[in-house]
Order: C-alpha cells, then sequence, then structure tokens
C-alpha cells in the first residue's frame, strides 16, 4: 500500500529504479496493481477495463487495441473483451485484473494476496500461471502472501516479515534450507524445535546441551557466538532418518512412536525424543518405507548439517 | 400395486423420474410449488385488498368521473331529444326545442335539481349559471311562444353557443374535461378551438410543474451527492450523526418545515434582514423570496431531499473503496478516476433517487399550497381547488389523469434510459 502510494511514508525513502517515489501520488507511479478482489470495474466490459490505464495515459486509438489483445493473449483470455467481469469465473477475473496491471507496461507490478479469493485447487493453478507470465515478460512483480508455499512457488526471493522487520531475504531454497532464525525456520514449512546450549564450538559445528537434560548433540552453528550461548535447534521433520545403522548418523537417539497420521503422499509420525513428545518425522510413503506402531520404539538419527543451530 | 411399484423402481432408466411413492416427480414438485404459492399468497391478501380498496378503486372511480356527465342528459331529456334534430349551428333551434327547454327547467325547479344542472352549464360558458335558475323560477308561467319569451327572460337564450354547450353535454360520456384540462373548448360548431387567452391556465400550469420538479430533482441531486458520499466514507460514529441531521427533518412536521421556511425567507424574514444588515441589499431592495415560484423551490427542495439522499447513500455504501484505489494505481487522476470509476457505479442511486424526488414533486401540494403564492402553484393546487371550491369534479379528475398518465409515460421513458432494474430503492 505504502510502495503503490496509498498511505504515506512516515520515514526512510521508497526507491523504484533509482529513483525516489515517495512525494509521487498513486497515479504517477506506473505500478501495475493486482488486488484481492480483483478490483475489476463491474460497470465496464473486460476490454473497457483494460483500456482504462491506456485512456487515463492518453495512448492512442490504434495502440490501445493492440495492447489490450496483447494483453489478454498473454493471460489466455483472447476474445473476452466483450464480456462483463460478472460473466466470469473467479480464475478469469483474476486474469483480467492480472492483463489490466500488465497493459501499461508498468515498471512494477504489485500484488496483494491476488489469490485469496480463489479455491485451492484453482489457486495452484493460477500460481503457475502467473508464475509463467512473470517468466515470459521479465517484469519485477512484488507479491505479497501469507501462504508459504505460494511464496516459494513463484518467487526468485523472498522477504520474510515479522512485525514490520524483515528477517531474511534469499532465494526460496536457502530460506528454506538455510534460515537464519528461529522465526524464518518456524514460519517457512514445518520444524522441530529443540532449546539448548551451546557446550563447544568446533568450527562450523558446535555441540549442544538440550535444556531439558535430555542429551547432546551435534549441530551446524549458524547463528550462535561462542560456547555458553542459548540456541533453538531447527530440524525438518523430512530430515529425520528413521531407525539409522548405529554410527552412520553423528546424532541417533531412541524415540516413542505417540501418533501416526496417514496423508497419502507421506506418514506424518509424532514421537516422543528428547524429552519432546511435539516431534514430528514425516516419512515419505516410498516403497519400502519403515512401517511403525504407534506406541513402540524406534531409533531417529540426523546430519549435522540438517540440525541448525539458531539464535532464540 | 404392483405395477406402480415395478414402473417407479425403473423408471430412471428411460421413463420419466418419479417419487418413491410412484407419481412423477414433476406434478409431486408442483404441487408443493403450488401450496407454497398459496401460502404466501394468502400473506399478501390483506395488503393487496386494502390497496385494491382504497388506492385502485379511487382511482379508476376517478378516471371514470372524467368523463362521465350524468347531469345535464338526466335533467333535460326533452331538451336533449328536441335538439336532436338541430344542425344548423348558425340558426336557433326551432319552438319545440324552446318549449322543451321550459317544461325541463320548470321540473328541474320542482325536484331541486336545478342548481347542479346551472352549475353544470356554468363550468362549459360562464354566465349561464343566472340564466337557468332565473329561467327556472319563471318556466312554470311561461306561455308559448316560448322562443319569444325565453329570450325576452334572458338574451343568452339566443346565443347558439348556450344551444351548442346544452346538446354536447346533453351526452353521458364526454371529453369536455379533458378539453378544458388542455385549454380547449369546442366552438358553437362542435371544432376544438383553444380557449380565450385570460381562460389559459392548465397547459401553462402543467409545464410550470414539470419544470419545478426537474429544478428539484436537480438540486436534491446537486446537494444530495455530496451528502450522501460523505455518510458512506466517515467512520460510523460520525456517519450515525450525520445521518440523523439527514432524518430529524424527515420526522419533522411537513407543516411546521413548510412554515419555517416562511419564517426564514420572508421580506421581513431572516435571510432578507441578514442582507440588509450585512449592507448587500438596501432596505428597499428587500427581495421577494417566498409566495413565489422560487421560494416553493427552495422549500420542496429541502423537503425531499431526504429522498435523495437514502438511495444514494444505500448504493454508495455498496461501492468497495477498492475501485478508486485500483483507478488510482492504473494511472488515473482523482477527477478521472471519479467520473469514469465512481460516478457510474452511483448510477442506480442516482436514478432511483430522482425517480422519487421527481415524481413526489410532481404531486406535490401542501408546500405550493402554502409558499407557492400566485405563480408558484401546481397542478395539485388546481385539483385540490376544483375539488374542494368549484366543485368541478369533473375537470379535477381529468387534470389528475393527466397528471397520472404523464407521470406513467415518464417513468417508461424513465425506465427505458435508466433500465428499472438497476435501480435500487433504500
Amino acid at each position: 500500500m505504502m510502495l503503490a502510494g496509498f498511505e504515506t511514508v512516515t520515514y526512510g525513502t521508497i526507491y523504484l529504479g533509482g529513483d525516489p517515489i515517495n512525494s509521487l501520488p498513486p497515479h504517477k507511479r506506473g505500478i501495475g496493481m493486482v488486488f484481492q478482489n480483483y478490483a475489476l470495474f463491474p460497470h465496464m466490459t473486460v476490454g473497457e477495463n483494460l483500456s482504462f490505464p491506456l485512456e487515463a495515459r492518453g495512448v492512442g486509438k490504434a495502440d490501445v487495441q493492440e495492447k489490450i489483445g496483447r494483453a489478454l493473449e498473454a493471460v489466455q483470455l483472447g476474445g473476452y473483451e466483450r464480456r462483463r467481469p460478472s460473466q466470469l469465473s473467479g480464475g478469469q477475473q483474476q486474469r483480467v485484473a492480472l492483463a489490466r496491471a500488465l497493459v501499461f507496461e508498468p515498471a512494477l507490478v504489485l500484488m496483494d494476496e491476488p489469490l485469496g479469493a480463489l479455491d485451492k485447487q484453482l489457486r495452484e493453478h493460477m500460481q503457475y500461471e502467473i508464475k509463467h507470465i512473470h517468466e515470459s515478460l521479465g517484469v519485477t512483480v512484488v507479491y505479497v502472501t501469507h501462504d508459504q508455499s505460494e511464496a516459494l512457488t513463484l518467487s526468485d526471493r523472498i522477504a520474510v516479515l515479522n512485525q514490520g522487520v524483515i528477517q531474511q531475504i534469499d532465494a526460496p531454497t536457502d530460506l528454506y534450507e538455510k534460515p537464519n532464525n528461529a522465526f524464518v525456520a518456524q514460519f517457512i514449512g514445518e520444524n522441530n524445535r529443540l532449546r539448548g546450549r551451546v557446550r563447544h564450538m568446533n568450527g562450523t559445528s558446535c555441540r549442544v546441551e538440550l535444556d531439558n537434560g535430555h542429551g547432546e548433540m551435534q549441530a551446524l552453528a549458524v547463528n550462535v557466538s561462542g560456547s555458553g550461548t542459548p540456541t533453538t535447534l531447527s530440524l525438518r521433520p523430512e530430515r529425520v532418518v528413521i531407525d539409522p545403522a548405529p554410527g552412520s548418523l553423528p546424532n541417533r537417539f531412541e524415540a516413542r512412536v505417540e501418533e501416526l497420521t496417514y496423508l497419502g503422499d507421506h506418514i506424518r509420525t509424532r514421537v516422543n525424543v528428547c524429552g519432546t513428545d511435539q516431534f514430528i518425522v514425516k516419512i515419505p510413503n516410498a516403497q519400502g518405507h519403515a512401517s511403525l506402531k504407534e506406541g513402540s520404539t524406534v531409533a531417529v538419527g540426523w546430519e549435522i548439517d540438517d540440525c541448525r543451530a539458531l539464535g532464540t | 400395486m404392483t405395477d406402480a411399484a415395478t414402473t417407479g423402481a425403473a423408471a430412471p432408466a428411460d421413463g420419466p423420474l418419479t417419487t418413491a411413492d410412484g407419481r412423477p416427480l414433476k406434478s409431486a414438485l408442483a404441487r408443493a410449488e403450488r401450496i407454497r404459492r398459496v401460502k404466501a399468497m394468502l400473506l399478501v391478501l390483506p395488503l393487496l385488498l386494502f390497496i385494491l380498496i382504497t388506492f385502485l378503486f379511487p382511482i379508476a372511480l376517478m378516471l371514470f368521473r372524467s368523463v362521465d356527465n350524468p347531469i345535464v342528459a338526466d335533467n333535460m331529456p326533452r331538451t336533449i331529444a328536441a335538439l336532436e334534430a338541430w344542425d344548423d349551428r348558425g340558426e336557433l333551434p326551432d319552438e319545440a326545442v324552446f318549449a322543451a327547454l321550459a317544461a325541463d327547467l320548470a321540473e328541474a325547479r320542482r325536484n331541486r335539481t336545478i342548481g347542479r344542472l346551472a352549475t353544470r352549464l356554468n363550468y362549459e360558458t360562464g354566465g349561464l349559471r343566472s340564466t337557468v335558475t332565473r329561467t327556472g323560477r319563471r318556466a312554470q308561467r311561461l306561455k308559448a311562444p316560448f322562443k319569444e319569451a325565453l329570450i325576452g327572460l334572458d338574451e343568452d337564450w339566443a346565443n347558439p353557443e348556450t344551444w351548442a354547450a346544452i346538446k354536447r353535454l346533453g351526452k353521458r360520456l364526454t371529453g369536455v374535461n379533458y378539453l378544458a384540462a388542455v385549454d380547449r373548448r369546442y366552438d358553437v360548431n362542435d371544432n376544438v378551438v383553444p380557449q380565450p387567452e385570460v381562460r389559459r391556465i392548465y397547459v401553462g400550469n402543467f409545464i410550470q410543474t414539470l419544470w419545478m420538479s426537474v429544478i428539484v430533482t436537480i438540486a436534491c441531486l446537486a446537494l444530495g451527492f455530496p451528502v450522501a458520499y460523505l455518510l458512506s466514507i466517515l467512520p460510523l460514529r460520525y456517519s450515525n450523526v450525520l445521518m440523523i441531521l439527514v432524518l430529524l427533518p424527515f420526522w419533522t412536521s411537513l407543516l411546521v418545515r413548510t412554515t419555517s421556511w416562511i419564517v426564514l425567507l420572508q421580506t421581513e424574514g431572516i435571510i432578507n434582514d441578514i442582507l440588509v444588515w450585512s449592507g448587500i441589499i438596501s432596505e428597499g431592495g428587500r427581495i421577494q423570496l417566498i409566495f413565489n415560484a422560487e421560494g416553493t423551490v427552495i422549500a420542496m427542495t429541502h423537503i425531499l431531499l431526504p429522498f435523495m439522499i437514502l438511495p444514494l447513500y444505500s448504493v454508495m455504501k455498496t461501492i468497495p473503496p477498492i475501485y478508486m484505489r485500483a483507478a488510482m494505481s492504473l494511472g488515473a487522476g482523482r477527477h478521472y478516476a471519479f467520473w469514469r470509476v465512481y460516478a457510474p457505479n452511483t448510477l442506480p442511486g442516482v436514478g432511483a433517487g430522482c425517480l422519487l424526488v421527481f415524481i413526489l414533486a410532481i404531486g406535490y401540494y401542501i408546500t405550493p399550497a402554502l409558499v407557492g403564492g400566485q405563480d408558484g402553484m401546481m397542478i395539485s393546487n388546481f385539483i385540490a381547488y376544483h375539488m374542494q371550491r368549484s366543485l368541478n369534479w369533473g375537470l379535477a379528475a381529468a387534470l389528475g389523469a393527466i397528471l397520472l398518465f404523464g407521470v406513467l409515460i415518464l417513468y417508461w421513458v424513465y425506465s427505458k434510459l435508466v433500465g428499472l432494474e438497476r435501480l435500487k430503492l433504500g
């Protein structure tokens, strides 16, 4: 909203392509915007909706028709010029909104939770469409979403914000696999957290003693300064190995199976290990996967690199 | 029994669908629907009857009264029969007609209906009332030849126009009321001609009524639109206060509001006092603001304003503010976005508000009656005048019918232009 100019900047400067745009009114910023509820003008046809930004900028009649045609082609809605927004489905309306934000060739496209109003299936489908349109046009898109998987699907770079502070800006893979702090680790994807204190630093790795006194483990020192600092260990559920051979992994513990949830592609397993019964392990539903029973005891283990010692 | 069960079970394969007990689904559904409709009908029946008795029936009666004309035919049967043969409008009718007239008037006087007869004839041709009543008083004693005797009694009987009027009014159904309502009349040869200049009032007044209603509607729109807009964007706390300010006059008596405008606008009133005090006008140049068309327009605009604001507000409330933001993000300045995006979306409210205000204004009575003076009169004041003072109900009915059909035609044109399905009445 501040980027688009609808809210006043209280401190700092926004630059777009090197130019400060703080004092520019919304209509002079040249930022295309896609809103959550599409905000298509109901009294205009699709064609008129698309020609609106062009006419507002005084683009010539002949150009207008050509640009509208191209924009609609880009969102695969060629020939829909005469329809009313109310005659379109949610996904089509969203595509028209997208075409409208792209048709005047803005320097930046802002998308404010554009898929929030769609159902899950359509949302996933649209994610790929937006991704492909984005790739083919090469325009910069700032995409606001609360849906982590949507962010991972669409983005080249993701900024995770917490209470107005950017926690980490990184590529999706780095953000997921190498989170800088506990908030990011928790926010993007599922995560097991163990609290402890660093006992001994050893180059890039460290030994951490758990606060609840249920043992010590080896972890990757990401955000800890030295021995004695408190830390949160972050461990992805899919990186936990069930029943590893003794000695094959630096971290190996006995666990009791508390709960099994069948989810089709994987089996979500809650185990009691290291003094917590909220420890999640994802067992992929692959051929020959370990079949566990609730109440049984099993060994679990993980690599040093997968267990990240983060600041608290 | 087994047959029914078999068909019931087998039907889905190719025959029509049936319910579990074997009846065709279509008729079972229709039955259920019918019961629901009957119940709904019973609920609205009281209101329907009420409207029928107090609204539709009187309107039908009024429409009939505008063409109904029994008085002359009932009271002058012999004269009317005798006048059948009278064709040459240049000449007076023959002796038989005069004799019949004398007999009719004598009988009407005995029956005490001569007053109504005289009044009816007087509507058509001014001055006939005294002619008829005076003749009626002496008709009993008149002797043949009646022609000379009657003409000797009153010169009007020597005027062919008098006879033409009687013959015309002898028909039970007549269009004279409508002719009178559009400032026309029949001449002696039954041609339609305009009324003399001084008696032409209604066409001018119809035009004035329309014109004033249009002005009031435009004024209401111009004043109401910003208020409705403000109402729709203010936070609830403030908009409630503003809404009460809009509705407060609505709850105040119409009479109080109208008379308070007299206090404000009269020559010695507050507005003029302020203007004189501030030196804008001199003591001698006080402006006549009330008891004329301007005063009527001012007072009616104020009184009808809520009817514009409320439909506008209800529509504006439903326009998401995000439209304006979207328009601005797409490169439209504030004014451009307002006129291209916001204003078109308020059209259903504008349409409904204008229709309400215009239709209410065109039939407005109290305000023009109180503050209209001579040139601020509207057509409803004339209708009331003919209902209450001149007792020419036929003419009043004709004026009312013209107003009614005028409004219906305007409504139809309006629905073609705006589209009634898009109107939103609050």
